[in-house]
């Protein structure tokens, strides 16, 4: 418990850094750290095959998407760039805050919640869980990919063409 | 009970994350950032559902359910950034306020 | 059948892409147009009990007891087919690019076996699934020939959908954690049971609130509809954020009926968006916003009718849901062909039309008076079905509102008729002509099926009623 309350702490930390950072490469980075930190909590929840795939493709694949949209796009002029940051940390400065005070006002207040538990599942292996039982999930897994080649052949193509 | 306090540690990070992801996409005017704060959202809601079924004690389930929305995620990201590189070959800018303009 | 469903438009989808590159757009066409063919012809046959058992004791495991209920995912499949024929029609003629027509082919596939998994599920994840692939296919349709516009609507739609997952996943982990599994009699179970299911609950409809447009989310579907190339227009009006939003809601309503403040958020919700939906769409100055704001008003009218909770309620719902797709897919239809041939979806810049394009403003003009709701169109029926079972419930003030609100619907159509298809031709559009046939040939079929639904179904009312 003391362990997973650190590792939580943690995570809001740095999804907050990603967050705030005013170079846009710096919150990819946060965002990947984010994802392994979240990979680390399912570890000690025992998820580790949820974690696998949290660590491979949301800190792996996204943030090569993510790095690569960062280096296809140009940066702004310095001069620029500091004005934009003015504006930004005059936005930006109230999240904290207002995270804090919500840390506040949940440790006041403390929800008096009954959980009712329901039994324990029968099937303990995710595999028969994924394979078996829910199989449409995959058959829905399957068009969400198809869905997802479509737009990467749409979508980064380049300027509009005519014709074929 | 320790499961109840467990939860509610769970459910306070939950918010907070929410919080910040929420926070990040209103604020801002810049495409990308909004992109990080929509994927701040989605692992605030992964880490819930995992939480969820570490406390009841239906973690197989969770983990598929978690291993189906990670790869709906990919593409919702890989389509955002289509659109994202595509705006900025039409603007030459990530700044939404630009489109605006344009617009008139 | 139920499988059929999936795996026919999905064996298509490959099939499709294994044609050689230059010559695969007509074949993707055909391909497509008989897969929807299929689709209606499955709905037809099942109505006289050829598939029939297999297709209703695949819903009967989750609500087998009323004859007009487990016909609801019929309504969505054959909704689907006519607005799915339409748009591929309004695609051949308006989208130029080849390799646009035949993407916008294949993603309609993808999109349609999403919608197709709506109708069937079982489990309140799968649908989830399912809203997300149509969903998916939908941002890369509206951004499908690259406008500016487009950059903005789609990017919109995607942060509101966003929104929509982490709600609805959060009302998933909730329903795990109380009642231990996600199919809809786990659900059920749990939110009988426990107050915080019942907060969950809340959740996933205000998901669902939002992938449907309804009022207090409603910002992002003017948007998409009238930045997406007029095809996809069609399709997204007709079914997709239907589907998605409308139906989910239905079948959920289905289930959970008989809870008194699930009921209270409906009518408030509904009675919102058919208000300001309709309010809104008086001030609009292009055609396709118009029809946009409209559907948000429209949608307000079946989320009201599941407000009255009954019975009758739900089946008005539905078969508003069936007419919506009628009238608002001939509707675009028309605004296709206006825009094919004037150039231009600017009220201000046209008029005069019904003289030039006698066809095109005769479906029009009968589309827009079943939306309004005149008599003996379909839109009538539903429209009275409704409000008879607001009355019934005793929700007379909403009743009111339902009542008021066709006024206006009236209004802002003959707005769009008296700048559009009627007064004096501006010097502009002197050479313009009617519309090619295959803009014409989904627009006349649907306003004839309007007309004849509208005729023969005061001889069922008796039956439905009963």
């Amino acid at each position: 418990m003391m362990l997973l309350s650190v590792l939580l702490i943690l995570l809001v930390l740095i999804s907050l850094w990603a967050v705030m950072t005013p170079l846009l490469l710096r919150a990819a980075i946060g965002l990947a750290a984010t994802s392994a930190l979240l990979t680390m909590i399912m570890y000690q929840l025992g998820a580790p095959l949820a974690a696998v795939f949290e660590l491979s493709v949301c800190a792996g694949l996204i943030s090569v998407v993510f790095v690569s949209v960062v280096s296809l796009t140009h940066r702004l002029p310095l001069k620029e760039f500091m004005k934009r940051r003015q504006s930004r940390i005059k936005r930006f400065i109230f999240l904290p805050l207002l995270l804090v005070a919500a840390l506040a006002i949940m440790l006041t207040i403390k929800l008096p919640f009954q959980l009712q538990l329901p039994a324990a599942d029968k099937i303990s292996d995710v595999r028969v869980m994924l394979w078996n039982i829910r199989r449409i999930d995959l058959f829905g897994q399957i068009m969400a990919l198809l869905a997802g080649v479509y737009g990467v052949l749409i979508l980064f193509r380049g300027r509009k063409t005519d014709g074929d | 009970m320790v499961i109840d306090q467990l939860f509610w540690l769970f459910f306070m990070t939950f918010i907070l994350l929410l919080i910040e992801g929420f926070y990040c996409v209103t604020v801002t005017y810049n495409l990308f950032r909004i992109l990080i704060g929509l994927e701040v959202l989605i692992k605030a809601v992964t880490l819930f559902v995992i939480a969820a079924g570490y406390l009841s004690g239906h973690l197989a389930l969770a983990q598929s359910i978690v291993i189906t929305i990670i790869v709906i995620e990919v593409v919702v990201v890989v389509v955002a950034a289509g659109i994202i590189l595509g705006f900025f070959r039409e603007f030459d800018s990530l700044n939404v306020k630009n489109a605006r303009r344009m617009k008139g | 059948m139920t499988y059929l469903l999936l795996f026919i438009p999905f064996a298509i989808l490959i099939l499709i892409n294994l044609f050689p590159r230059e010559k695969r757009t007509e074949p993707a066409f055909w391909l497509g147009l008989a897969v929807l063919v299929f689709q209606a012809g499955a709905v037809v046959a099942s109505q006289f009990g050829y598939w029939g058992t297999i297709l209703t004791s695949q819903l009967e495991s989750v609500f087998g007891f009323n004859l007009q209920l487990y016909k609801m995912g019929h309504v969505l499949v054959m909704a689907s087919a006519l607005a799915g024929a339409t748009a591929l029609l309004v695609a051949r003629a308006t989208l130029k690019n080849k390799r646009d027509r035949f993407n916008f082919v294949g993603l309609l596939l993808v999109s349609l076996i999403g919608i197709n998994g709506i109708a069937m599920v079982t489990d309140i994840f799968t649908l989830y699934i399912f809203i997300e692939v149509t969903a998916l296919a939908t941002f890369i349709l509206i951004m499908l020939n690259r406008e500016q516009a487009a950059f903005e609507g789609a990017f919109k739609y995607l942060i509101m959908s966003v929104v929509a997952t982490v709600l609805m996943l959060a009302a998933v982990s909730l329903f795990i954690l109380i009642g231990g599994g996600t199919s809809f009699l786990d659900v059920k179970m749990a939110v009988i049971s426990d107050p915080l299911a019942y907060t969950a609950l809340l959740l996933f409809l205000c998901g669902l609130f939002i992938k449907g447009g309804m009022v207090p989310f409603h910002g992002w579907l003017p948007d998409a509809y009238s930045s997406a190339p007029t095809a996809v227009s069609v399709w997204l009006a007709g079914i997709v954020t239907k589907a998605s939003g409308i139906y989910a809601l239905i079948r959920l309503m289905v289930i959970f009926g008989g809870l008194e403040p699930l009921q209270n958020i409906m009518l408030t919700v509904g009675a919102a968006s058919i208000v300001i939906g309709a309010l809104a769409a008086l001030g609009q100055k292009e055609l396709k916003r118009l029809l946009a704001y409209s559907s948000i008003s429209q949608m307000g009218y079946i989320v009201i009718a599941l407000g009255s909770g009954t019975v009758l309620g739900i089946f008005a719902a539905l078969f508003h849901f069936f007419n919506h797709t009628l009238f608002k897919a001939t509707l675009f239809a028309n605004v296709a062909a206006v825009e094919e041939q004037t150039g231009t979806q600017e009220m201000e810049k046209l008029g005069g039309l019904a003289q030039k394009m006698p066809i095109t403003g005769l479906t029009s003009a009968i589309a827009s008076l079943s939306t309004a709701g005149l008599p003996p169109l379909s839109g009538f029926w539903s429209k009275l079905l409704i409000i008879i079972a607001l009355w019934i419930s005793g929700h007379y003030f909403f009743a009111a509102v339902a009542v008021l609100a066709s006024v206006v619907t009236l209004a802002y159509f003959l707005l769009l008729q008296r700048q559009a298809f009627f007064g004096l031709v501006p010097a502009a559009l002197k050479e313009v002509r009617e519309a090619g046939p295959i803009l014409l040939i989904p627009a006349v079929f649907l306003s004839l099926l309007i007309v004849v639904i509208g005729l023969v179904f005061p001889f069922m009312i008796q039956m439905v009623l009963r």
